[in-house]
């Protein structure tokens, strides 16, 4: 596993393809990133530029490495006991690895794949990370709530019952609440882990159109099972293979002429 | 078919193997129940709740003092036996990963599994030879008891939390201890608290630990520092006496002593219920 990269395996370079016809600015840089769980290698060297202001879908098969990497990203993977990171990560420049774990995760926000609303009450958890970071006094967290539910296309269904607890609602409305939960303390990045796997083809269709409107205010990072999704949602797309980044670049590119046999595979349905 | 009549023959031998076993048990535990429900509640009077109980020889009396008596014992229990327990749960089911922690399971484990009546001669020489028979070193030994599963039902509760939870919260730039007070926690209450009630209802009948620590008083007990009746040793005393009046309250005294902990468990589930379905 942990043996030099084969020469058929080396990640395209992003950067030459991607970035000329982009006046985005880079938002998030990793550099020769890998990711251990003890002395497994679940990450090989994974570099990869991610643009501000832009959809990034991650794709792969199962057990690829696509969710570690995003995980990696706001340094939730650290959780898990006996994990490491080598490489470098940067935000905006600054080191990630280097930061405090609040601020980071205060500026990147994540999403997972099954909803995961706290046993309180909607207005209680979209306001928890308002006040866990302690931003916003008594009346402006009434309208931080509020706007976050709007953001995520929720406000409507919600708003009468904002003091029922928030398990009392559908799992697309769950899924949706816990991207208000996340926009609420204003992330400058959002990381999405599969976030439509555990929802029918009408919420699917919701949180792909709120992605579509959110895109102006923050980078979005998707990691999807779906590809159509991707090519529906995405910006750039990236592929991932056996913890390896086989091929970046703009999903248009990826879709439609790919450059390495994997992805056309993988996209075309002859694996994974 | 023969195959099938096979199946459908062992199938009905289970069914009733299983259903006759469920039977048996629930049976018995109806059978007690209503046992003392019928010998407990023909003998219970007003003057039971309210009297203090009178010398031998004499009929009538109560048993108000010890009623009080097992309340205030049982409040020490809890006061000293729920903290202890709940943290140590806390820090088992959430920083418990080190050799030290295994250790505190597994003595935690041999400390359940303690004889009741041991705890009761390590409080009275811990505490009763400083102060004396008390309702204090009552409620010592019974917090004592009440220390393992405290803790080990905290910890089973805490560790059922999804991670998906945790996740959520650290997503949220929550640090370790504000995600495990504000949504571990409060997410395993309704668990932790029921599991508090049964340990309570537990400690509630034990008679040994109480017998030197608590020891017994026919009259009221003030405070803390004097020797009190409880519940469990009045029954425990007028059971093996040989008055049949004193029979006729030793019922009431176990019958009290039930709908005392039934009530006290309603109402906690009662009152879980509406803070859960308020938040």
């Amino acid at each position: 596993m942990t043996t030099v990269t084969p020469t058929m395996f080396t990640p395209a370079p992003p950067a030459n393809e991607s970035k000329p016809q982009e006046h985005s600015e880079i938002k998030i840089r990793t550099e020769d990133l890998s990711f251990y769980y003890g002395s497994f290698k679940a990450l090989h060297e994974i570099t990869l530029e991610i643009l501000e202001r832009r959809i990034t879908a991650l794709i792969g098969p199962s057990g690829c490495g696509k969710s570690t990497f995003l995980r990696a990203l706001n340094r939730i993977s650290e959780t898990i006991r006996n994990t490491h990171i080598e490489g470098r990560i940067t935000l905006d420049d600054a080191d990630i690895l280097k930061m405090d774990v609040t601020a980071l995760r205060r500026r990147v926000g994540m999403v997972f794949q099954r909803p995961n609303p706290f046993p309180k009450s909607i207005f209680d958890n979209v306001a928890y990370g308002v006040r866990v970071n302690g931003l916003g006094d008594r009346g402006s967290l009434k309208e931080i709530v509020e706007r976050s539910l709007h953001r995520a296309a929720l406000w409507d269904e919600v708003k009468d019952k904002l003091h029922h607890s928030a398990l009392e609602l559908s799992g697309g409305q769950q899924q949706r609440l816990c991207i208000a939960r996340a926009l609420a303390i204003d992330p400058e990045v959002l990381l999405l882990d599969e976030p439509c796997s555990a929802l029918d083809p009408i919420a699917t269709a919701k949180i792909e159109d709120l992605l579509f409107n959110l895109k102006d205010q923050c980078t979005i990072v998707i990691v999807t099972h779906n590809m159509q999704q991707a090519a529906r949602v995405a910006d750039f797309t990236g592929f991932f293979l056996m913890g390896r980044l086989i091929e970046f670049d703009r999903t248009e590119v990826m879709f439609k002429k790919p450059s390495k046999k994997e992805t056309e595979d993988y996209i075309t349905g002859r694996f994974g | 078919m023969t195959l099938s009549f096979r199946r459908r023959a062992v199938n009905a031998v289970m069914l009733t193997l299983t259903g006759l076993c469920t039977v048996f048990v629930a049976g018995i535990l109806f059978v007690i129940l209503g046992y003392l429900a019928w010998n407990g509640a023909r003998s219970l009077s007003i003057d039971f709740f309210t009297k203090l109980p009178v010398p031998i020889g004499q009929t009538g009396g109560g048993m108000a003092n010890a009623i009080v008596g097992s309340a205030k014992v049982l409040l020490v229990a809890l006061l000293m036996g729920v903290p202890i327990g709940f943290l140590g749960g806390v820090y088992l089911a959430e920083f418990g990963q080190s050799a030290f922690s295994s250790v505190v399971r597994y003595v935690t484990d041999l400390l359940n599994g303690v004889p009741s009546i041991v705890i009761g001669i390590f409080a009275y020489a811990v505490v009763v030879k400083q102060i004396g028979f008390s309702t204090l070193a009552g409620g010592f030994a019974l917090g004592i008891m009440m220390i393992p599963i405290a803790l080990r039902t905290t910890e089973e509760f805490l560790r059922a939390v999804p991670v998906s939870l945790r996740e959520g919260s650290m997503a949220l730039g929550a640090s370790k201890t504000r995600t495990i007070f504000a949504i571990v926690i409060p997410a395993a209450k309704s668990g932790i608290l029921s599991g508090l009630m049964l340990n309570l209802a537990r400690v509630a009948g034990e008679t040994a630990p109480l017998l030197f620590t608590s020891f017994g008083s026919p009259y009221w007990s003030y405070g803390w520092l004097q020797p009190t009746a409880t519940l469990p040793v009045m029954i425990y005393t007028y059971a093996i006496s040989p008055y049949e009046d004193w029979h006729r309250q030793a019922w009431a005294a176990g019958f009290v002593l039930l709908t005392l902990v039934l009530a006290v468990n309603v109402a906690a589930r009662f009152a879980i219920g509406r803070s859960a379905s308020h938040r």
